[in-house]
């Protein structure tokens, strides 16, 4: 197994080389470039055998990777923020018709204003879309999602397409040594794709079609039943691949200092390494700091936030997008979760790292505090109050 | 033979929808000639078997028989008139469906 | 030697739907299916075919079959053809059927994207020369005078005052392998060229003139009589650009009349004589620019 000094982007686009898919078709938007271009390397010298598209829109990129799904061949794509948002039509296509697609997503900031730097307002956008979410905090596990990624899909049960979030530049365009497996590892962790959900000329199929109002819902439901899978197929798939690679990873979320924690911070992606080193200097001062981080957001891990928060004094959630008119969609979904099960610990909303805006352990040591002082309400970090303001 | 085939009287149980939107190929289950107001009518000694009306059928509702001539598929024939219009040696004329109660 | 009546396939792999009696564009995939074969992968966007054909449970195509995004016929498409070389399965007939809209508007630039990249499948445009599924609205394919419901004729305005699109030519500049114009009213010349399409490789383009009763305000049973007459009065030419250059493949020595080809459709009620005399010299220039650049069949 070879030690590789990479970005989070040449890690990912390692996994997905091991992955083998047949067809690849990318658009380029900055901060995803730098890993189709390493995958159109690969393609060219051979280490990777795969149909490259040249597309020339997102749209057309995610709607390629559809037709090679419906041909029966392993499809991935790539995109960002601008492009996510072009391609928005497609992801529901793709969802709707259980076509087990991969798609990495580096989060970034969506006009207007425009921005090219990091936060979640895209991939949260679409969240909704009928997609698996998993946000990477390692170029490590950017890697290893890369595979995971196809497996979990792939699972007749689960059959969902499955975007892989990278923090854009600051987990795509940062280095850290990673391990690159063997193919022959992959290839024992990731068979071939296999699906009666596609074309066939010896028993012709007919796809993608309409359904009235008599058989709507219950194609909807099973789409439902579907991504509620992964909710077991997650660790299920996380085990096997510790065997294979000897790699654990805790399912759909990590926990940071939460035995006997009483506040507890709720991140998703890289903002999750800077909560951790201030919960533990906080814990080093007496102060029960602990941090949730949600590796998967769709589907939603309740039972596990339930768990975590149940006996917490209070919690906020880091959240790097905004629900305009509301609060986040992270949050909303936090609270939605805890409010099911009866929970009544408060989890309020701070809208922090906006458009790349730093977020740092002062700021985090200073939503802590809050936490500490009942402070609740809704809020963006960084924008101070007017005194005299109601 | 890839056309498609009528399934009469089959009903859709929620049990049986597929789990994703792919079903087999080609499986009708309803009929659309119950909407045709005028049906084609041969007149079988002026037809040559030239088949221009199969050709020219938007539904494919006209078929070469075994004596040479064509039959119309009364399931799926919407009475457009393009066969008996194509028809060059006034073999078809188009006749007035009678009335559905 | 090309098919005719009787030697064309007898399959129906497009049948049981739901268009309208006398429905062109229905007829020209049904014949275009009969030739491609049951190799063929059909991609329809939403529009009228894939309207009339994808209802759960009546599922009308006999032949593997899909519905693309509107604007995403080309590039499913190209996704397909991809998905089957990789598996090493290269014995397929990928085509894709698209309205006038999904051709011209929407699905423009995925049509570019696959010309230009070659892509191994055969885009067919049935042109009913509005958007015909959603109740007859202007596309960029609608004819000049033509009544739509978005652009009504009135007092004020006697129609669309846009010009016809030329998407044959717009295929022909990007230096695509094939492309034709083909029409329902001259059945033996589309036959000809869908066999032709389907033996070639790399992207090729059929651009049919398929008119809509309901749409064109004709009766059911005119149809192919309609799209004979855009033909013979020039309003639509039929030629093929192959290696480079165009084919002229009929060049009528007299033009059939504008004012009777017009006249005979509601959706051109309210044109004048003026405007039938503006129709009739913008036909003219063409035909101009076609005799002098377009070399002549045979």
């Amino acid at each position: 197994m070879a030690k590789r000094f990479l970005s989070g982007n040449e890690a990912f686009a390692e996994g997905v080389r091991l992955a083998r898919p047949q067809v690849i078709s990318a658009y380029p938007i900055t901060p995803q470039t730098t890993c189709v271009e390493a995958l159109a390397s690969m393609v060219e010298s051979g280490a990777l055998e795969a149909e490259y598209l040249h597309v020339e829109s997102e749209h057309s990129a995610l709607s390629a990777a559809i037709g090679a799904s419906m041909a029966g061949a392993r499809a991935f794509t790539a995109t960002s923020s601008q492009g996510l948002l072009y391609m928005a039509e497609c992801l529901v296509y793709a969802s709707g018709g259980l076509y087990p697609i991969v798609m990495m997503n580096a989060c970034r900031s969506t006009a207007l204003p425009w921005n090219i730097y990091c936060d979640q307002r895209d991939s949260l956008l679409l969240a909704d879309s009928g997609w698996i979410q998993a946000y990477a905090a390692s170029a490590q596990e950017a890697l290893d999602l890369a595979l995971m990624s196809f497996a979990i899909a792939e699972s007749p049960e689960v059959a969902t397409p499955f975007m892989v979030c990278l923090d854009g530049f600051t987990l795509t365009h940062t280095y850290e040594s990673v391990e690159v497996p063997e193919s022959a590892q992959a290839d024992a962790f990731l068979p071939p794709y296999k699906t009666e959900n596609r074309f066939d000329f010896e028993n012709p199929k007919n796809l993608a079609f309409s359904a009235g109002p008599e058989t709507n819902y219950l194609f909807k439901h099973q789409e439902q039943q579907g991504m509620l899978n992964a909710l077991k197929a997650v660790p299920q798939t996380e085990a096997r691949f510790a065997q294979i690679f000897g790699r654990a990873y805790p399912g759909l979320t990590e926990g940071y200092l939460l035995e006997g924690a009483e506040y507890v911070l709720i991140t998703l992606g890289t903002v999750t390494g800077i909560a951790q080193k201030t919960a533990s200097d906080l814990r080093a001062e007496g102060f029960a700091a602990g941090v949730l981080r949600l590796r998967y957001f769709r589907p939603f891990p309740s039972q596990e936030i339930a768990k975590a928060l149940r006996q917490v004094k209070a919690a906020a959630v880091i959240e790097r997008d905004v629900s305009f008119g509301a609060t986040g969609a992270v949050h909303q979904s936090v609270c939605a979760a805890l409010q099911q099960q009866g929970i009544t610990t408060r989890v309020s909303c701070v809208i922090a790292g906006l458009g790349g805006a730093d977020i740092s352990e002062d700021d985090l040591r200073g939503v802590f505090a809050d936490l500490a002082a009942g402070r609740h309400e809704t809020r963006f970090a960084g924008i101070r109050e007017r005194r005299d303001e109601r | 033979m890839s056309k498609p085939r009528l399934h009469e009287g089959f009903s859709l149980k929620p049990e049986a929808i597929p789990f994703a939107p792919v079903y087999e190929a080609g499986f009708l289950t309803r009929k659309n000639g119950v909407w045709r107001s005028e049906r084609p009518a041969l007149v079988p000694e002026r037809c040559n078997g030239c088949l221009l009306c199969a050709l020219c059928c938007p539904d494919g509702a006209v078929k070469a028989t075994a004596d040479g001539k064509v039959e119309f598929d009364e399931d799926f024939c919407k009475g457009c008139g393009l066969c008996a219009r194509a028809c060059r040696r006034g073999a078809l004329t188009m006749e007035k469906e009678p009335c559905h109660g | 030697m090309s098919v005719n009546p009787k030697t064309i396939s007898s399959d129906e792999p497009f049948f049981g739907h739901k268009a309208c009696p006398g429905c062109g564009g229905a007829l020209a995939v049904r014949l275009i299916l009969k030739i491609l074969g049951e190799r063929a992968v059909a991609v329809l966007p939403a529009g009228c075919m894939s309207a009339v054909g994808f209802n759960f449970p009546q599922l009308c195509f006999g032949c593997n079959a899909a519905i693309s995004t509107f604007a995403g016929t080309a590039s499913m498409l190209a996704g397909i053809a991809a998905g089957f070389r990789a598996q090493g399965i290269t014995d397929f007939k990928a085509v894709g059927f698209a309205g006038d809209g999904g051709t011209a508007d929407i699905g423009i630039q995925a049509l570019s994207g696959a010309i230009d990249r070659n892509d191994d499948i055969l885009y067919v445009c049935y042109d009913n020369e509005a958007y015909m599924n959603t109740g007859v609205q202007k596309s960029s394919l609608t004819p000049y005078g033509a009544a739509t419901t978005t652009t009504p004729a009135g007092k004020r305005l006697r129609g669309n005052l846009s010009e016809k699109k030329n998407m044959f030519e717009i295929v022909a500049a990007h230096g695509i392998g094939y492309a034709a114009t083909a029409s329902v009213g001259y059945l033996p010349d589309l036959l000809k060229k869908a066999e032709k399409a389907a033996s070639i490789k790399g992207t090729r383009y059929l651009h049919v003139i398929a008119p809509c009763p309901s749409g064109w305000g004709i009766k059911t049973d005119e149809t192919l009589d309609a799209a004979k007459e855009m033909v013979d009065c020039g309003l639509w030419y039929l030629a093929e650009y192959e290696h480079g250059a165009f084919t002229l493949n009929r060049d009528p020595k007299a033009f059939g009349s504008v004012r009777d080809y017009l006249k005979r459709q509601k959706r051109f009620a309210a044109l004048t004589d003026e405007d039938i005399e503006f129709i009739t010299k913008t036909r003219d220039a063409k035909w101009k620019f076609i005799r002098e650049n377009f070399r002549r069949a045979g």
